[in-house]
């Protein structure tokens, strides 16, 4: 991954193009998929929808873990249609992608050879079923105030897809916290469940905003380019006084005995955060960090036989379709019925 | 569908008041199309996260949550979900075997909801047009066929893609509805409570399933689907091996914690 050269770099003076493209972001406009803009915006988006639509899909693993197991029926259904949510997150957010020009199976292909990322969180493990609603309440909280100003993002499809997902995971975010909820006013057993969860999640929860802001690789850029709006420490302190009083309601301590209010900033001051842990799992060395990207593997290997099934078929009904005199080819397209849950990747 | 409803505000394990219960072999009815969707729903969970793309990952956990809604419909006309669900014993679910079984490679997956969907929404219609099955079934019974025909459909669409696919999902798919063929024999055995002409339901669904095997370039398998060495009896608790692993799986968290509330 490269850092995108400073403006002055790129060319001797900027083109009526370049001109163009930095009074739309000034003027808060939004950049569309057939607008010129520069290669270094079109990488940086790349590379942040690719890391965003892969964390939703790795991001299924830790939660579908407990599908099986889940206690009640309600809290299946609940689940099941969260992680079905996750796919359809992933899915609007390979679309995005695919407006900048790359398609999804080269995506995958790079998720799969270990070239692009996702989000460090889910390396971590669910052991309990509090897990699914710790990862509710601080992974989707995290998330929800990352995104949040991401809707207002200058690249128009990144944006209006950051929407109907902010919706979403707003309501993950409510369903965690719920589950949470039962577990602390339940039984002690529960309780002890939801305190462990609580206390494994914090630290990397509040991780999920990125190295701190003089450390952060691509952040100054991406605030000139409006594709992020503030940076990881502001996001990082604003998680950190919303879930304060939550985890009050909630009955449940978080695992930090440097937090407390700071009446002079107006905001909670909050323990050292533990970044050669961040580094080391970024790196590979998380606990799960392997398991997850050799299940993804594995679905897409196991799959590819499905896959190109449905091209084929796909291409054998087309044949038939324009076959003398066959009817024009819009009549009889190969579309499903119940596009796209029926569709597959077509390669 | 059920996927985005909201979640009541309190946890509703029962409900304040209590809704009229099925008695006797009307119970038996629900519990037994219940213990269907359950089961089914729960196998066709288990691909999430695993499926051969995203779109069926969505899909298969679309279809899984219609199963699942449809399950506690039927068990709430009969007792509590929850306790039917997780505290019962294996001989005391009436589910059919072939719901039950591994979900194999995503042929074997598309076999069984072929076989399942096509049966249960011939079913379905005819539970919702029979005066004579018991009302709450029966309103259930319209309800449920509008998705269950999407269920149908997305068999019918894979069975399409994967027979007249390439030869090695042909014959896949030839394998898979061979597998579940030898389950099939209890889809129209008579349901107590339920008066149906199941030889007349039957004959719709060989036809049906004629129709989209000839388009796929497949046929119906030739063995026996009943008597002789053919699989049979989980309407009467008679399981095969894997079902005691799948309840093993889904109950134990449940049974953990006796009387939690969660």
């Amino acid at each position: 991954m490269t850092t995108a050269p400073p403006a002055e770099q790129r060319s001797p003076g900027p083109s009526e193009l370049e001109r163009a493209f930095d009074a739309a972001v000034a003027a808060e406009e939004r950049i569309e998929p057939r607008d010129w803009m520069p290669d270094a915006y079109r990488a940086t988006l790349v590379r942040q929808i690719a890391q965003h639509a892969h964390s939703e899909i790795i991001g299924m693993q830790p939660e579908a873990n407990w599908i099986t197991r889940a206690p009640s029926l309600r809290r299946k259904a609940i689940l099941i249609a969260k992680v079905q949510d996750e796919a359809g997150h992933g899915l609007y957010l390979y679309s995005a992608a695919e407006t900048l020009g790359v398609s999804r199976d080269e995506l995958l292909d790079k998720l799969h050879a270990g070239r692009q990322r996702y989000s460090s969180i889910f390396n971590y493990p669910t052991l309990t079923w509090a897990d699914v609603g710790a990862i509710g309440w601080l992974v989707d909280g995290a998330a929800i105030t990352n995104q949040v100003p991401l809707c207002r993002c200058s690249y128009g499809p990144y944006a209006r897809a950051m929407v109907r997902i902010c919706k979403e995971e707003s309501f993950h975010q409510r369903q965690g916290y719920e589950l949470l909820l039962a577990l602390s006013h339940g039984t002690e057993a529960q309780h002890a469940m939801a305190q462990d969860a609580v206390d494994r999640w914090w630290w990397p929860s509040l991780m999920m905003f990125g190295p701190p802001d003089d450390r952060s690789a691509h952040s100054a850029q991406s605030m000139a380019w409006k594709i992020k709006r503030h940076s990881n420490d502001e996001l990082r302190q604003r998680f950190v006084d919303i879930c304060v009083p939550q985890a009050a309601s909630l009955g449940l301590t978080l695992p930090d005995p440097d937090l407390r209010w700071n009446e002079q900033r107006g905001h909670h001051d909050f323990g050292a955060i533990d970044w050669d842990e961040f580094s080391q799992v970024l790196k590979g060395n998380g606990p799960c960090n392997e398991q997850r990207i050799d299940q993804r593997r594995r679905a897409h290997d196991d799959g590819a036989w499905v896959r190109e099934a449905a091209s084929a078929h796909a291409v054998k009904r087309r044949a038939r379709a324009t076959e003398p005199p066959g009817p024009p080819p819009a009549v009889s397209s190969p579309t499903p019925r119940h596009a796209p849950q029926n569709g597959a990747t077509t390669t | 569908m059920t996927a985005g409803s909201p979640p009541p505000a309190a946890p509703a394990a029962t409900s304040p008041s209590e809704p009229a219960r099925l008695v006797g072999e009307d119970a038996t009815a629900a519990l037994m199309l219940g213990d269907d969707a359950l089961i089914l729903s729960h196998r066709l969970a288990e691909w999430t996260g695993h499926a051969p793309a995203l779109e069926e990952d969505v899909a298969l956990a679309n279809i899984s949550l219609d199963l699942l809604g449809q399950a506690r419909t039927l068990f709430s006309l009969v007792g509590n979900e929850d306790e039917l669900a997780f505290l019962r014993e294996e001989r005391a679910f009436h589910n059919i075997q072939l719901v039950e079984q591994p979900n194999g490679d995503f042929a074997h997956t598309i076999a069984r909801q072929l076989y399942f969907s096509v049966a249960q929404e011939i079913r379905w219609t005819a539970v919702a047009g029979s005066p004579d099955c018991p009302t709450p079934i029966r309103e259930l019974a319209a309800k449920a066929v509008k998705e269950t025909a999407y269920h149908r459909d997305h068999a019918w669409e894979w069975t399409l893609r994967l027979g007249d696919g390439t030869d090695e999902s042909r014959t896949r798919m030839r394998r898979g509805i061979e597998v579940m063929w030898r389950h099939t024999g209890e889809l129209f055995v008579p349901i107590p409570g339920l008066p149906l002409d199941e030889p007349a339901l039957r004959a719709q669904w060989l036809t049906a399933l004629e129709t989209v095997l000839a388009a796929a370039t497949l046929t119906l398998p030739e063995g026996p689907d009943a008597d002789a060495w053919t699989a049979g009896g989980g309407r009467q608790g008679v399981h095969t091996e894997s079902f005691g692993f799948l309840l093993a799986e889904m109950q134990h968290l449940h049974r953990s914690h006796p009387g939690a509330t969660w």
